[in-house]
């Protein structure tokens, strides 16, 4: 999107009218992430986490490397569906993003996008050594080092690839984590909502989007 | 391919031919007859593959090296037209009347190296990064390991005790 | 098709020039990102559309998302330190990044591989491919609708995986042939089990016949879809099956034979008119062609022998100032690595020429213009671009 996109600007209409538009006002919201509190009745608080470990709805965005492995995934040698693992298109029908890999400056942009748009309770699970420090491309100009420093993860996968059981052995984890009642990566998110804006800020230098997308 | 190098030798100004292998040739051209020289080969020689267009940074002779690799798929030949630049003023005639995937490399050039093409068409729209402000990166003078430690934060490794070191330090401390 | 030549009044008016002139303010047009989160993009790169109505009127891509820096770290590590660096290169397809590296400084350096090398390497390039246009046709089918083509075809690649960790150990980045030879040769019993793997591929093969290429709805959207011109050929450096479909007999294996090549037999597959379809089917042709040369290697590859030539001490090798370019046929065109060294132990410069740097930005811009929104997908995947190798 060129900049003049999003603009202050006066626009003529069809029908010859003239009126002002600014779309970083008109078409996004401006309001901060919310922290959600645990509901105080605790075998419904029970019941709600074990139906959120069951049905992990992961956006199908591979960002890096660890793509390729996510597909013998969904064959049935690897079968994840069993697990009620699906794969979605949109951010706002899923609630996992997996990060796979490296992930390089202009692909942040796009993820801290498409992870602000996603509905709660959301998750991170992060896949490969890159994401942990760097891996193999540490010296590299444009590819971040520490995944943490920018959005919350919930799950490490180690490996360069991990390996499809190493995939599912993560998801177990990822449920173990949600039973429990300590997937807490959003709320995580939104405690520290200025700190992770100033790293994301510090390193993605043409900010065009709002503060929080909805 | 020795009766190729004899004519263009006639016609044009060009060094002694580098043999890599017995159908891939190495020549050095000027500047100034470069794009006269591709054109030739491609219209009337028949190298009409065009295979890469990149650049070589000698930072210590203060130039650039482009090279154009041109490709004559009949004859299976291979010749590297090599160019030299002078690295201050980096700028190079474009080819993109010849073959129209090369805007694409000489897009790249520009942002990686900062050689321009001027009247190469979307020349200045950035391909690969966005929001650089830095020196052009595949530059020889560009450390990417420093920018690295500064602008994203590396994660401290892990503290190892290496048991030469340390008795080395303990048996001549004055070393 | 439709002869939408019929609705030209309708489209924009057209500069002297012949470009478009589109006004965005005029709300008759509308501009979409087909952007990098999106299930019908092969990989991370994304397409600027703009369209008036269903219709594509012009188109720019961007990639730049996994760009990673290679040619810069190569630089700054020792040549057998760039070794697994440079398998990472185009994701789906590592091996070709390995022979066409190692291949390179051997011939600088002048050192000749033994005969079992060779022919070890061969057949790991021929599973490579193998693995790769099975996947492929699983995006392909997938890109129009029919998503069980990609479970059966992903199904087998997984099986020919496994052939690939009984010889080097890793599924996805094998890493198995370093400058100077290859790591192993194939273990007891690869035979039989190769040939178990390969009847299971041909099996496959005949189910997709019958659902993806005798389907009627799969012929109707793809038939005279993206077309490539075979004068397009030359002046946007397409390589490939892209070209083979268009009718220019250009393999790199045929015409410039390397490793053992020379003493297999086949011959260069090319179709007549180059559409999706006929990109497909051509590509199917490919992949039996594929399991054919396999087993022909199979019978004459040498079981034991010298796998590694003698090689100086990798720590602190210097090879001396040259330059050289090798190339080798990859399944989406001619895959190449220009490599300059200096004398001393690190290299210059390594650039490596990816056949999608070509197709998917000017050839797809050039294509994409005319095309229903609906069918850029399938145009997309047709032909057959892995994002990574485009940016590095």
């Amino acid at each position: 999107m060129s900049k003049n996109d999003l603009d202050k600007r006066i626009v003529t209409g069809p029908d010859g009218k003239q009126f002002e538009v600014d779309p970083m006002q008109d078409y996004f919201c401006q309001e901060r992430p919310k922290v959600h509190e645990p509901s105080a009745n605790k075998i419904w608080e029970k019941f709600l986490n074990w139906a959120r470990a069951e049905s992990l709805w992961i956006l199908g965005y591979g960002t890096g490397c660890g793509a390729i492995e996510m597909r013998p995934l969904m064959t049935p040698r690897f079968d994840a569906f069993r697990y009620g693992i699906q794969w979605r298109p949109t951010p706002r029908q899923s609630n996992v993003i997996v990060i796979g890999g490296y992930m390089s400056v202009k692909t942040l942009k796009r993820v801290i996008r498409s992870y602000e748009q996603m509905q709660g309770p959301k998750y991170v699970v992060a896949l490969g050594s890159c994401t942990i420090n760097g891996g193999m491309y540490w010296d590299s100009y444009n590819t971040i080092n520490r995944l943490d420093k920018y959005l919350p993860v919930d799950v490490y996968i180690t490996g360069c690839m991990p390996r499809p059981e190493a995939l599912l052995a993560g998801f177990e984890e990822l449920k173990k984590i949600i039973k429990k009642g300590k997937g807490e990566g959003q709320n995580l998110y939104a405690k520290n909502f200025d700190e992770y804006k100033a790293n994301q800020k510090q390193i993605i230098k043409n900010w065009d989007m709002p503060d929080y997308n909805w | 391919m020795k009766a190729l190098i004899k004519r263009l030798k006639q016609k044009f100004n060009i060094s002694d031919p580098m043999y890599q292998r017995d159908n891939e040739v190495f020549i050095t051209v000027k500047k100034e007859d470069a794009v006269s020289f591709i054109t030739h080969m491609n219209k009337v020689e028949g190298f009409t593959h065009l295979v890469l267009l990149t650049a070589v940074d000698w930072l210590e002779d203060g130039k650039f090296q482009l090279t154009y690799l041109l490709n004559n798929n009949m004859e299976k030949m291979d010749v590297g037209v090599q160019v030299f630049l002078d690295r201050e003023q980096a700028e190079m005639e474009s080819i993109h009347h010849l073959w129209k995937q090369a805007p694409t490399y000489q897009r790249e050039l520009k942002e990686m190296f900062g050689i321009d093409f001027p009247g190469s068409p979307r020349i200045d729209e950035p391909f690969i990064l966005e929001g650089w402000q830095e020196i052009p990166p595949y530059r020889r003078d560009f450390d990417t390991k420093a920018y690295t430690e500064e602008t994203y934060f590396p994660r401290p490794g892990r503290k190892t005790h290496d048991p030469a070191e340390y008795m080395k330090q303990k048996l001549y401390p004055e070393e | 098709m439709a002869d939408i030549n019929k609705y030209r009044d309708k489209f924009p008016d057209k500069n002297p020039d012949g470009t478009n002139i589109i006004d965005m303010e005029s709300q008759k047009f509308i501009k979409i990102w087909q952007g990098p989160q999106h299930p019908g993009i092969t990989g991370n790169m994304s397409l600027e559309l703009i369209m008036q109505g269903d219709e594509v009127l012009e188109c720019k891509t961007h990639v730049g998302y996994l760009h990673r820096g290679f040619e810069k770290l190569m630089e700054r590590r020792l040549f057998i330190q760039n070794f697994p660096l440079c398998v990472r290169i185009a994701v789906p397809e590592p091996d070709f990044n390995e022979y066409c590296y190692a291949a390179t400084l051997e011939e600088l350096a002048g050192i000749k591989i033994p005969d079992a090398a060779e022919w070890m390497r061969t057949l790991i390039l021929e599973m490579s491919r193998l693995t790769s246009f099975l996947m492929h046709l699983g995006g392909q089918a997938g890109a129009f609708g029919l998503g069980v083509v990609a479970q059966w075809s992903n199904y087998v690649r997984d099986l020919m995986l496994d052939r690939f960790e009984e010889i080097s150990g890793g599924r996805i980045y094998r890493m198995h042939m370093p400058p100077g030879g290859v790591r192993g040769l194939t273990p007891d019993g690869f035979e039989a089990r190769m040939e178990e793997t390969l009847r299971t591929i041909e099996s496959t093969m005949r189910d997709i016949d019958k659902t993806m290429f005798d389907n009627a709805i799969f012929k109707r959207r793809t038939v005279g879809l993206g077309y490539i011109d075979p004068a397009m050929v030359d002046e946007y450096g397409v390589t490939g099956p892209n070209a083979r479909a268009a009718g220019i007999p250009k393999d790199v294996r045929k015409d410039y034979p390397y490793l053992k090549y020379p003493e297999l037999d086949f011959d260069v597959i090319t179709a007549t008119e180059s559409d999706v379809y006929t990109r497909t089917v051509l590509r199917r042709e490919e992949i039996l062609l594929s399991v054919d040369l396999i087993r022909q290697i199979m019978v004459k590859m040498p079981k034991s022998g010298e796998y590694m030539a003698k090689m100086p001490n990798v720590l602190h090798w210097k090879i001396p100032k040259g330059e050289t370019y090798i190339r080798a046929e990859c399944t989406r065109g001619e895959y190449g690595y220009y490599t300059v060294t200096d004398g001393s132990g690190y290299p210059r410069r390594v650039n490596v020429r990816g056949p999608s740097y070509t197709h998917a930005v000017a050839l797809m811009e050039r294509l994409a213009i005319d095309c229903n929104i609906a069918d850029t997908a399938g145009l997309m995947l047709s032909l057959h671009t892995y994002p990574p190798e485009i940016e590095r």
